[in-house]
């Protein structure tokens, strides 16, 4: 199991933290503005970000007083891309069944339109 | 992402951190006749395994306490079995099953299935899967699993799609 993938979902499997990516998702910010919406202390906060940091989901600019936080794209495309092949394969075996489906409903309206027939040869 | 998809298409929902796996499709036919695809097995073995691999429905019993094993063995030889209890088939609505893979190292890492089929209007039906596995793990192993298997088949698509491309150009060309 891709072990940069794990990381990526333990970072992402905490609400604060995913409320954090959504906030920057709007744009950079400084860690005390980013502290503000949440009943979180700073260093809590920053604690967070190591964790968000390690996955490469966020990095700290250099400017040395604000050093702003920025969402970073990548392991998210990463993840979203393993569970799009995930969902392709199942899709692919969800159109045989339309294909059988469709044969199926196919074989009923022949079925109804002999009988149909049957009956008024009947009459 | 999902907006790209077009109306029918499979949808997966599959939270960081949670052991659980949601699958929605939708078909254009009556949920009678889909919910007799997944338990008459004649029907079964015409869509589930992937083109290459034969299917080998080993037992299947569609009823309450019955069990079910399947085998698909891959061109070059290779056989991947599973097995599982059928807990309740309600037709034409609600299947609940357990799903294990034999081909694991370890056994013991079973999942809890229940397939719910809601009709809609215009005589299509709406598939909601619900798989439980035991640890989030377990859950993520086996989408990477599922990716692997996504690739291939996605790979032999193309290969297909390529080939009926280069036969149609010789053809032009000549």
């Amino acid at each position: 199991m891709n072990s940069s993938l794990d990381t990526t979902f333990a970072a992402l499997a905490d609400p604060t933290r995913r409320a954090i990516l959504a906030r920057l998702a709007l744009g950079e910010v400084s860690v005390m503005e980013l502290a503000a919406p949440f009943a979180m202390s700073q260093p809590a906060i920053s604690k967070h970000l190591k964790v968000l940091e390690r996955a490469g989901l966020v990095s700290r600019g250099r400017e040395a007083q604000r050093r702003p936080v920025r969402v970073e794209a990548q392991p998210l495309v990463e993840a979203t891309e393993w569970l799009d092949n995930y969902r392709q394969s199942l899709e692919t075996r969800f159109q045989r069944l339309d294909a059988l489906l469709a044969r199926l409903k196919g074989d009923a309206q022949k079925h109804g339109a002999k009988r149909r027939k049957q009956k008024m040869k009947r009459r | 992402m999902e907006g790209d998809l077009m109306a029918n298409e499979t949808r997966i929902k599959a939270e960081p951190g949670k052991q659980e796996i949601f699958v929605t499709r939708e078909f254009d036919a009556p949920r009678e006749l889909v919910f007799q695809a997944f338990t008459d097995p004649e029907l079964y073995v015409q869509w589930l395994g992937p083109r290459r691999l034969t299917m080998n429905l080993e037992t299947f019993e569609p009823r309450a306490g019955g069990s079910y094993r399947y085998i698909l063995t891959d061109t070059d030889g290779s056989v991947f079995a599973f097995h599982g209890v059928n807990h309740e088939v309600l037709a034409p609505e609600r299947i609940i099953s357990t799903f294990e893979f034999e081909g694991l190292p370890e056994a013991g890492h079973v999942i809890l299935e229940t397939a719910k089929f809601e009709a809609l209007p215009g005589d299509r039906t709406r598939l909601v899967n619900q798989s439980v596995f035991q640890s989030v793990a377990d859950r993520d192993g086996m989408i990477q699993a599922g990716m692997e298997s996504g690739l291939t088949e996605s790979y032999e698509r193309l290969e297909e799609l390529l080939a009926k491309g280069v036969s149609q150009t010789a053809g032009a060309s000549q």
